[in-house]
């Protein structure tokens, strides 16, 4: 019986349970014995110009080995933005000198190394940094007027820009348009795990980098080039990972700062942000400000839909300055629209840089197109399943390429749809709506219903390519170097499987390796949810390949003709054909020649998975807070190849959705300043705010791997956010309202329910 | 100054400065590293460890205050022969972690959470927990777990190196 599509229990587990898994902050290296502390010194304003960095008092404090500020930086350049196209000024400085401006609230200003943790906090508070404050740029809106420039080498808050306008006549002739202004907000990832690194310095002049990152190789490359050193003098590597979401893709400029420090401390030097720290200075997602606007006929026929996105980068505009691109490229989501416009604006402001959040530009793409069919379907009076219905793109196994651009693999929406409302029970459900409504009872229902399609494995630094090396040795065990780099997705179970299948041998005699680039030079790390579509069907082609490589092995060995030859599971190994157990072990085939493949997979495009959520809120309309009880979903990522750690992965991003769609949202007042800055702050969704999942099954192999595999880290997160939305939505609708900004929370929902009360609509 | 506590059954007597945190101490004076820090603010339950029978957040502890205590935390939760206590083993059975970093703190919870309430219902094992934080599971199988391990009985809620009835 074959191995894949069972539920095999992670082979991380034991270890992640009895001693717990193993962080940056954990680590016990040797080589980091005797390691200093560092602790940044951050600004607390949004934008000003510094006008003082006194360090004299904190050289003095305890424990104090080098406090370091602008001026002590040697040759170190500023660096310039992740993204060729983008203006060079928009460069960030390693500390902000005095004469120079912060752009952010966690702006840098001064590190201070010390020998123990809690001395760094404490020499910390003793640099003294006066700011003259300038007006703080809070949002598209205010940036897009360039009345505050936040680099005036650059001149103008304006990033970059994507698409053209639509055509005056776009929507003329359709019988009803709707537009409206939304908010995508900007959220955090909030990995438990903060940002760590360490760094020490070899004899041999190479420093080793431990930190926490979806992808070692990429980090590699990036802190080489911002310190000028040649690459393979970097060795870096990423222990176990505490989450990532998204915003650990890509090295940090602290973990490059690290190295730096080791280097002219001539020590190592570890650091591990506090969560204040990480909810100023990590990567945060989404960020944009969206109009859509909507046109078709009263039958529910949609003839035009045009989405214009305003996206906020944050203070130095990282690799969020392109996820808009990708929020175009599905703006037609999963819709035959014979037009569809696109565009978006990018813009610097003084929040913390945005960066990819689980789904990163196709959440923000489904979440618009979902909002205008709601809202078209109101305008028209129509059940917004039917209105997605009638304008799906018709069920395909060949590629279908959307009026946006995008070139879909396979689907079936419809039938996605079909599966969840009848899991939901729609008919019931909105049997029960009416009811409620009609009785005008405080706790009010409201069904909310998405269709989704997005894009995976899309080229994030690596192409659409993904290495393995895969070899058995002497004692029959064997060994896995990945490219990716998982942090929970449990690659390390599910590739020991792929490889399993293949060899006969034991999950657990298999060995996985990832994150060090000394042993696995080239890798594109997991982001986009690429790795069990690249990486995972690499694992597999290198065990196809090594089973060819064994059998002219064994046929030389055993003197049979190859082809006579095939694995023979039970026995973990190759027998001839038909007589199991008489052949020869993996173990002997590799006891005097080293047994070992290494090979490349390329997947010919990306994948787009594709699903339907339905959830179910009751909102107390006296108070207006919603609550979800239920949520159904079908999440279609083709071939499964572990569905317990598939539903895991939905689980995630559901509750993800949920958080962003009810609860969390980063907050600047007027000044920049974070109002959301520490987990007491910031609504991070807990258990109680969550009902279990119902989860319908749904495959539908793509042609675009050996495995049928599509992605499943993001899809949760993009199917529930719009359902949840919309959810809320309609739990008032009969009260007048159409549309609550996300998070809907409590106080948005009253408001939106007195608004409509007095007789405009929202 | 000196502190002395029973930390997984093991009589340990070290110098601290009076503000180290609980959790500190664990970590890095005795490299008990199961236990994570996630937040600063007491919110996120990372840091739970179980002291004197009662689950606690160990970074809104000074280690000072848990003098003379008995202190379990992950890596004393298993059998002396390495058998998985039950909420370990459930945890594993219905995948009720991913990345790992909130385990620690959730099975200890989650053993505190049993030992109030040997047969919880979904909708108390989320109340149980909502001190713990987890950004990967969306906790569909923590509380799956929590409720797989309630059916193995009472041990469930015992930590095998306390004297005390746990509770949360």
């Amino acid at each position: 019986m074959s191995i894949l599509g069972t539920r095999v229990v992670r082979t991380e587990d034991p270890l992640f349970l009895t001693r717990g898994a193993v962080y940056t902050d954990d680590l016990t290296d040797p080589r980091l014995a005797g390691a200093l502390h560092a602790t940044f010194v951050r600004s607390t304003v949004a934008h000003g110009t510094v006008t003082e960095v006194d360090a004299s008092a904190a050289r003095e404090a305890p424990g104090v080995v080098a406090v370091y500020t602008a001026e002590d930086l040697g040759d170190l350049q500023p660096v310039p933005p992740p993204l060729p196209f983008l203006d060079a000024g928009f460069s960030r400085p390693w500390l902000v000198p005095v004469g120079g401006r912060v752009h952010f609230v966690g702006d840098l200003l001064a590190v201070v190394l010390t020998e123990e943790r809690y001395q760094g906090e404490d020499a910390a508070e003793m640099v003294v940094v006066d700011i003259d404050p300038l007006p703080a740029v809070v949002g598209t809106a205010a940036a897009a007027t360039d009345e505050t420039v936040l680099f005036p080498a650059v001149g103008t808050n304006k990033v970059a820009a994507f698409g053209e306008p639509a055509p005056e006549d776009f929507f003329a002739d359709c019988e009803v348009v709707v537009t409206r202004a939304i908010a995508n907000q900007r959220v955090a990832a909030a990995p438990l795990e903060t940002r760590a690194a360490s760094a020490a310095w070899g004899e041999d002049g190479r420093v080793t980098i431990w930190c926490t990152n979806q992808g070692a190789q990429q980090a590699q490359g990036q802190i080489a080039g911002w310190l000028g050193l040649d690459p393979t003098l970097v060795h870096l590597v990423t222990p176990d990972v505490g989450g990532g979401f998204g915003a650990k893709i890509g090295a940090d400029q602290e973990y490059a700062f690290v190295a730096w420090l080791a280097q002219q401390a001539g020590r190592p030097v570890r650091w591990t942000e506090s969560r204040s720290e990480n909810m100023t200075g990590m990567l945060q997602g989404r960020a944009q400000d969206q109009v859509i606007t909507i046109g078709g006929d009263r039958d529910g026929t949609v003839k035009a839909y045009s989405l214009v996105v305003n996206q906020d980068c944050g203070a130095y505009p990282r690799i969020g300055t392109v996820l808009p691109t990708l929020t175009m490229l599905m703006a037609a989501a999963v819709y035959d629209i014979p037009k569809v416009h696109a565009q978006a604006t990018c813009y610097a402001t003084n929040g913390t840089s945005i960066g990819a959040y689980r789904g990163a530009g196709r959440p923000e793409a489904t979440a618009a197109a979902e909002r205008a069919m709601d809202l078209f379907a109101a305008e028209i009076g129509m059940d917004p399943a039917d209105v997605r219905r009638k304008n799906f793109i018709a069920p395909f196994t060949e590629p279908f390429t959307t009026a946006s651009g995008a070139t879909y693999d396979s689907g079936d929406y419809a039938a996605a749809l079909d599966r969840v409302l009848e899991a939901a029970g729609y008919a019931d459900l909105r049997a029960e709506q009416a009811r409620r409504r009609e009785r005008g009872d405080v706790r009010q229902l409201g069904i909310g219903v998405s269709a989704y399609v997005e894009i995976t494995g899309a080229d994030s630094g690596h192409g659409t390519s993904e290495n393995a090396q895969l070899e058995v040795h002497p004692d029959g065990t064997a060994t896995v170097l990945t490219g990716t780099s998982p942090h929970g997705q449990g690659h390390a179970t599910t590739w020991a499987m792929l490889a399993s299948e293949q060899l006969g041998i034991p999950v657990e005699k298999i060995t996985v390796l990832h994150g060090d680039t000394d042993r696995i030079p080239d890798g594109g790390g997991t982001m986009g949810s690429r790795s069990l579509q690249q990486g995972g069907a690499a694992v597999h082609q290198a065990a196809v390949e090594l089973v060819e490589v064994a059998r002219k092995r064994a046929a030389e060995l055993l003197e049979a003709n190859p082809d006579d030859l095939e694995v023979d599971l039970a026995n973990a190994g190759l027998s001839v054909k038909g007589t199991p157990g008489t052949g020869i072990t993996w173990a002997q085939l590799a006891a005097d020649e080293q047994l070992i493949v290494q090979t490349t997979f390329t997947a010919a495009a990306p994948t787009f998975p594709f699903g339907a959520h339905v959830a179910v809120v009751e909102t107390d309309v006296e108070s207006g807070k919603a609550v979800v009880t239920r949520l159904i979903t079908v999440d279609d990522a083709g071939t499964i190849i572990n569905p317990l750690l598939a539903e895991g992965q939905r689980h995630g991003g559901i509750a993800q959705g949920v958080g962003q769609a009810l609860l969390e949202e980063i907050l600047y007042d007027d000044d920049g300043n974070p109002q959301t800055s520490t987990f007491a702050d910031y609504p991070f969704v807990s258990a109680t705010e969550l009902p279990s999942f119902e989860l319908v099954e749904m495959a539908t192999p793509t042609p675009m791997n050996p495995l049928g595999a599509k992605g499943i880290g993001e899809a949760g997160t993009i199917g529930s956010t719009p359902a949840v939305q919309s959810a809320v939505v309609d739990s008032v609708a009969h009260l007048g309202v159409r549309h609550v900004d996300m998070p809907a929370t409590s106080m948005r929902v009253w408001r939106a329910i007195r608004e409509a009360q007095k007789g405009s609509t929202n | 100054m000196q502190v002395s506590m029973t930390v997984n059954g093991q009589q340990r007597t070290d110098e601290v400065e009076p503000r180290t945190l609980l959790a500190h101490h664990l970590r890095d004076n005795l490299g008990l590293t199961a236990t994570n820090i996630g937040c600063d603010s007491t919110s996120c339950g990372a840091c739970t460890v179980i002291v004197d029978g009662l689950t606690v957040k160990s970074c809104t502890v000074l280690a000072l205050q848990a003098e003379g205590a008995e202190v379990t935390t992950l890596e004393g939760l298993a059998g002396p022969d390495g058998e998985l206590h039950p909420v370990q083993a459930a945890f594993r059975a219905e995948h009720g972690l991913q990345c790992g970093f909130c385990t620690s703190g959730m099975v200890m919870a989650a053993v505190g959470v049993l030992a109030d309430n040997p047969n919880p219902t979904d909708r108390e094992v989320r109340e149980g927990l909502e001190g713990n934080l987890c950004r990967c599971t969306g906790y569909h199988n923590i509380v799956r777990a929590v409720l797989t391990a309630a059916e193995s009985g009472p041990a469930a809620g015992r930590v095998p190196t306390s004297k005390q009835e746990v509770s949360a």
